[in-house]
């Protein structure tokens, strides 16, 4: 088959990645400079003496703090999140309840509303809990905000294991928790780590519910700490470069070791 | 059969999610008949904020820059996207380099990405310094909002544009290289109406999406200067947390809630049910 290289596809590509790199590459640059550097050298130059020296002013700077908030928020989303996902799923797809049909429905009705819209019965709902300005009070609409992609991502999963296997189980007089943990959780291990990682996201980067849901620099998540880090910095451009390009690390790691899996937790659910 | 979960496996998720979000949602609509300064107890107003809301020429604007920004940010994005993705997609050296740094920006949270544009565009010591002041400026900062969502976004669809095209059987170009197709023949013959239902469900993510976009305005111009970029849900933040006038708020959130949810109902039946239906299937 003759198929010519697509030029002017290619040059496009390149120009797009130039629009994608230009940024990321001024904010690493700028995060090296000094001050003096920063205020007197071209925007796009490459640093003069590169420095690690706003990188220390960061992490001196209650980094570590919001970084291990963060990790908290995350970690107990996503097992909140799994936790709850996985049996529903399971019910989604095997029960002949027409109650699990009803609340399937009202769980997707969740996808098409935007979170944000409910933010004031959410403020309401958590300070009368006295859960507002505690990680606990992020964490708990963080998660259920998450349900339904998560629900709706397993249970895609779930329909595609053959009928069989459930009514080998049976027949081997296994019950519906045995099954589950027998079948159900090997069989979705692929989709359960992709819901893991979109989940992870999400929570990783919130911003809303952290803004409005809590108060107290200790309980700071990293989002909010980037943003606070303006204001304390001020024209220290360098400086909260260098706090942006740390609050990336973390996730770019995440994207090293898997690279597949991360992307397939982006798709989650919009892969066809 | 007992080997079958019953209705208590679903149980704790639909409790769970029924508290925290089913509930708001109600809320949000008996909150919108109230006057609440966020303290003591909402107090019933009966359809006050709904008069309001109706002569509020704050929240039109607001409403309208929020359209605005839909569709300039999905016209923009779209072509981008799409082309990028199906070019992504091909065979050429290099390809698989290029698109992992393509999706670099996916890496950011909104907080850095917004903040990393405000230094880059800094009107002193940024790229444009002495020649444009995109931010500070009521006729160009709208516009940058768009910028800078189309820089985040975009790689997320050229993700989903990618898979798609890669699924394209190969066989339906090769009939038509045969039949003498040009690139742009099979482009517009085969390669688009394979991703319909891929550009169905990009335009659905990215109408919402920018119909909710907050923090990355919040952050980037605090929805100024002026109240040239005061987007709906920020003036809905503005209102609530700032003003401290809940109840009014919320009016603004039912509104952004029906605007949201009819968004999808729309864009899903006008143009293809079947389409979101194949991953739903049985719902």
């Amino acid at each position: 088959m003759r198929i010519t290289p697509n030029r002017i596809g290619g040059a496009f590509a390149g120009l797009w990645l130039l629009v994608v790199l230009l940024p990321l590459y001024y904010m690493l640059a700028a995060s090296l400079r000094g001050r003096a550097d920063y205020l007197g050298g071209h925007p796009l130059a490459p640093p003069a003496n590169p420095t690690l020296a706003n990188y220390l002013t960061v992490l001196e700077g209650g980094f570590g703090r919001y970084l291990l908030n963060n990790v908290v928020v995350t970690g107990a989303t996503v097992l909140i999140v799994l936790l709850l996902a996985v049996p529903a799923a399971y019910a989604a797809t095997r029960s002949t309840s027409p109650w699990v049909r009803r609340g399937f429905s009202l769980l997707l009705a969740g996808l098409a509303i935007p979170a944000q819209a409910t933010i004031i019965p959410v403020y309401l709902l958590i300070t009368r809990l006295h859960l507002y300005d505690s990680l606990t009070g992020v964490i708990l609409p963080t998660a259920a905000f998450a349900l339904p992609v998560a629900t709706l991502v397993l249970t895609t999963s779930l329909r595609d294991v053959p009928r069989e296997l459930y009514e080998a189980q049976a027949i081997d007089g296994a019950g519906p928790l045995r099954t589950l943990f027998d079948l159900v959780l090997p069989l979705a291990k692929p989709a359960i780590v992709t819901v893991a990682i979109y989940t992870a996201l999400s929570a990783w980067n919130g911003f809303l519910f952290p803004l409005v849901l809590t108060q107290s620099a200790e309980n700071r998540v990293l989002t909010l700490g980037l943003w606070n880090f303006q204001g304390q910095f001020g024209v220290n451009v360098p400086g909260l470069l260098a706090a942006v390009t740390l609050s990336v690390l973390p996730i770019f790691v995440v994207y090293l070791i898997g690279r597949r899996f991360l992307l397939a937790g982006l798709t989650a659910g919009f892969g066809k | 059969m007992t080997q079958r979960p019953s209705a208590l496996y679903a149980l704790p998720a639909l409790a769970f999610f029924t508290l925290f979000a089913v509930l708001p949602m109600v809320l949000v609509f008996g909150l919108s008949f109230t006057a609440w300064d966020g303290l003591g107890a909402p107090r019933v107003t009966g359809a006050d904020n709904w008069a309001r809301l109706y002569a509020d020429d704050q929240a039109h604007a607001a409403l309208g820059r929020t359209l605005l920004i839909m569709v300039l940010s999905w016209l923009v994005q779209t072509p981008l996207a799409l082309l990028t993705g199906v070019w992504a997609a091909g065979r050429q050296r290099g390809r698989a380099v290029l698109s992992a740094l393509f999706f670099l920006p996916l890496l950011l949270s909104t907080a850095a990405i917004a903040l990393l544009w405000q230094a880059l565009l800094d009107p002193n010591f940024g790229l444009t310094a002495g020649v444009l002041a995109p931010l500070g400026d009521p006729q160009l900062a709208l516009y940058t909002v768009v910028l800078v969502i189309t820089w985040q976004y975009v790689p997320f669809h050229t993700l989903l544009y990618q898979g798609a095209a890669r699924a394209v059987p190969p066989a339906l170009y090769e009939a038509a290289v045969l039949d003498g197709a040009g690139r742009l023949a099979r482009f517009r013959h085969i390669t688009l109406p394979q991703l319909r239902h891929t550009v169905i469900s990009s335009s659905v993510l990215m109408l919402v999406g920018s119909l909710t976009t907050f923090d990355t305005v919040l952050i980037l111009t605090g929805g100024g200067p002026g109240t040239a970029t005061r987007i709906l849900p920020l003036h809905m933040y503005i209102t609530g947390f700032t003003g401290f006038e809940l109840g009014y708020a919320s009016t603004i959130g039912v509104l952004l809630m029906v605007l949201g949810a009819a968004l999808s109902l729309i864009v899903l039946r006008a143009t293809g049910f079947r389409a979101m239906s194949s991953q739903q299937e049985g719902v």
